[in-house]
């Protein structure tokens, strides 16, 4: 039942906003594990039978709206949903105390939205739906990085808010120009029709510049390191973990299930490989220099993100269909394993905040003795997201290195090589400072053993996915709806 | 077709100011309006595709489209004023730049 995917969010988040506030979290946390196991039965019912196409009301695709669940969809959403229930968890004892138990009644309510948005976004087979979706989604979300309610924090989610409404505009003027082209909306019937001309020129660049801003890749990256370190440590998760991710997987919708038009994206797949490459490097030196845990985490994500993006000059260069298929499943594999890993340190961060009253590098003495789960989680996380065996980061960045070397494009490859390098030097900085010894600091607070533990977990599941490896692959190899070489399968 | 050219030029050029607007002027209540210029345009090009399609009827998804895009953009407007206000309030500046400080501290 694909459909209990979205009720589900949906109906918790309305209900959660009339009941009263103390009531809240159990709504959501009843939520979040049905919403587990129900994209846990979704899995194996798309990996046993197939993809699944659902015309909403028995209404067919022209009139009514379709959903489209194939094997990138199920991948998305079970990212989301392990991510989701991590961080419900962590949250109910995050936001149980102090300062942060006033921010406890608005999180849940927005939190149950933007998840049913984020559902929503992967089984979308209507351009224009896919528009509405992810305006939801924008505006949850920044209103999630606003929770803290201080100056910085408002500002940096108003930032936010501005570049994702633009791209939000930019993208709806791309769906203008894909209809005055093709006269359709539902994207099985847009791939079909012939896409050629200034209109699907534009229509492709349009599409593309409004989603790259929402994911914050370089040069659109400048909203994301102040509006994902002055949120709330959950909130920091989940807009570094899905949402950037929500955008990415609308990119590789539009470009691998309705465009093909091969010229346009083949010099639009060069820009977005330099600014990855380039994203990748400046955001790994962002981090190296920044002296707050936080900012830290997030400038890593700017990195991060570069590599997803290496992705499209492959697919225009690499004339071997193996090669392609393996960047391709290198692609998804950097997406599950960044989002666990850095769900994991974000929520380790927001331990040790919790426990030093402060996330500066320097506060951080000797946490390794007072912290020893938040310290290994902060490793384990970073293994992964250095790349190390066998961690899922290690298997996506190797397939990622093996199919550019095959494709010639030697110049791609300073990303991984390089990046690599820039990010054992920044996990590095977090790690050496929790080791040095300091009698004098301030008393630490104790953490609850729950926050501890979902962190851990998320950060375990990182490594762990390195063997999992193969169920993955099936699903994006023989369970697509779509040919790598651009349009639906028949 | 010259009608559809004569609103979807001016579409795309209401679009380009707005997003320029938001780009250049740092006033927040300003990158607001702006926002809504670009919706304006990008509205606007959608309500000119209604009309180009053959026979004298017009085309009724472009509309529901725009409606649907009006709803959104009066919301996010709404959300965005409020946080704009709210920085008013906490900081007394209207602009993203500058001090990030609490008025108070």
């Amino acid at each position: 039942m694909p459909e209990l995917l979205i009720l589900i969010p949906f109906s918790a988040a309305i209900l959660s906003f009339v009941i009263p506030e103390k009531f809240r979290k159990w709504i959501g946390l009843t939520a979040a594990l049905f919403i587990l196991v129900s994209s846990l039965d979704l899995n194996k019912k798309i990996y046993t039978n197939g993809i699944q196409r659902l015309n909403l009301g028995g209404w067919d695709p022209p009139l009514g709206i379709a959903l489209n669940i194939d094997g990138l969809s199920i991948i998305f959403t079970l990212l989301t949903a392990t991510v989701g229930f991590m961080v419900s968890l962590y949250s109910i004892w995050y936001f149980s105390k102090g300062e942060q138990a006033e921010q406890d009644g608005y999180f849940w309510p927005l939190w149950l939205l933007l998840w049913g948005g984020l559902n929503s976004l992967y089984f979308v087979a209507d351009i224009f739906n896919a528009y509405v979706v992810l305006e939801l989604i924008s505006i949850s979300a920044a209103a999630l990085a606003a929770l803290n309610g201080n100056a910085s924090s408002l500002k940096a989610a108003l930032r936010y808010f501005l570049i994702a409404m633009a791209g939000s505009m930019t993208f709806l003027m791309g769906i203008g120009f894909i209809f005055a082209q093709t006269g359709s909306l539902d994207m099985q019937t847009v791939a079909a029709a012939e896409q050629h001309g200034p209109l699907m020129f534009s229509a492709i660049g349009l599409i593309t510049l409004g989603l790259i801003m929402k994911t914050a890749l370089v040069p659109f990256h400048f909203w994301l390191p102040p509006a994902h370190s002055e949120a709330p440590a959950p909130v920091s998760a989940i807009l570094s973990a899905l949402v950037i991710k929500g955008s990415f997987f609308l990119i590789l919708r539009f470009w691998f299930c309705v465009f093909h038009e091969a010229q346009a994206m083949y010099y639009t797949s060069l820009l977005l490989g330099v600014s990855g490459v380039t994203a990748v490097l400046w955001g790994s030196y962002q981090a190296l220099i920044q002296s707050r845990l936080k900012m830290i985490i997030a400038y890593s994500s700017v990195s991060q993100i570069g590599y997803l993006f290496i992705l499209f000059p492959l697919m225009f260069m690499s004339a071997d269909p193996y090669w392609k298929l393996e960047a391709w499943t290198a692609c998804i594999f950097q997406t599950i394993s960044h989002g666990l890993a850095k769900a994991a340190l974000f929520l380790a961060a927001g331990n040790l905040i919790q426990s030093c009253g402060t996330d500066h590098i320097k506060s951080m003495r000797n946490i390794a003795g007072s912290l020893p789960m938040t310290t290994f989680t902060l490793g384990l996380a970073g293994v992964s997201l250095m790349g190390l065996p066998p961690s899922g980061g290690f298997v996506a960045k190797w397939m990622l290195l093996q199919s550019i070397l095959t494709s010639g494009q030697w110049w791609l490859a300073i990303a991984p090589v390089l990046g690599g390098l820039l990010t054992a030097a920044y996990i590095f900085k977090i790690l050496s400072s929790t080791f040095v010894s300091d009698q004098k600091g301030p008393q630490k607070r104790n953490i609850s053993f729950f926050m501890e533990k979902s962190a851990l977990i998320l950060a375990l599941l990182s490594i762990l996915m390195g063997f999992r490896a193969e169920e993955i692959s099936f699903l994006l190899q023989e369970r697509m709806s779509f040919d790598l070489s651009g349009g639906y399968l028949p | 077709m010259t009608t559809f050219a004569i609103y979807s030029i001016t579409a795309v050029v209401l679009f380009c100011v707005g997003l320029m607007g938001l780009a250049v002027h740092p006033n927040l209540l300003r990158k607001i309006v702006c926002l809504n210029i670009m919706a304006g345009g990008a509205f606007l090009f959608l309500i000119s595709l209604a009309y180009n399609s053959q026979g004298p009827e017009m085309d009724p998804v472009p509309q529901a489209m725009v409606l649907t895009g009006i709803v959104v953009a009066v919301s996010a407007t709404s959300f965005a004023l409020c946080l704009t206000r709210m920085i008013k309030e906490r900081t007394g500046q209207c602009h993203l730049e500058g001090s990030d400080k609490d008025k108070d501290n």
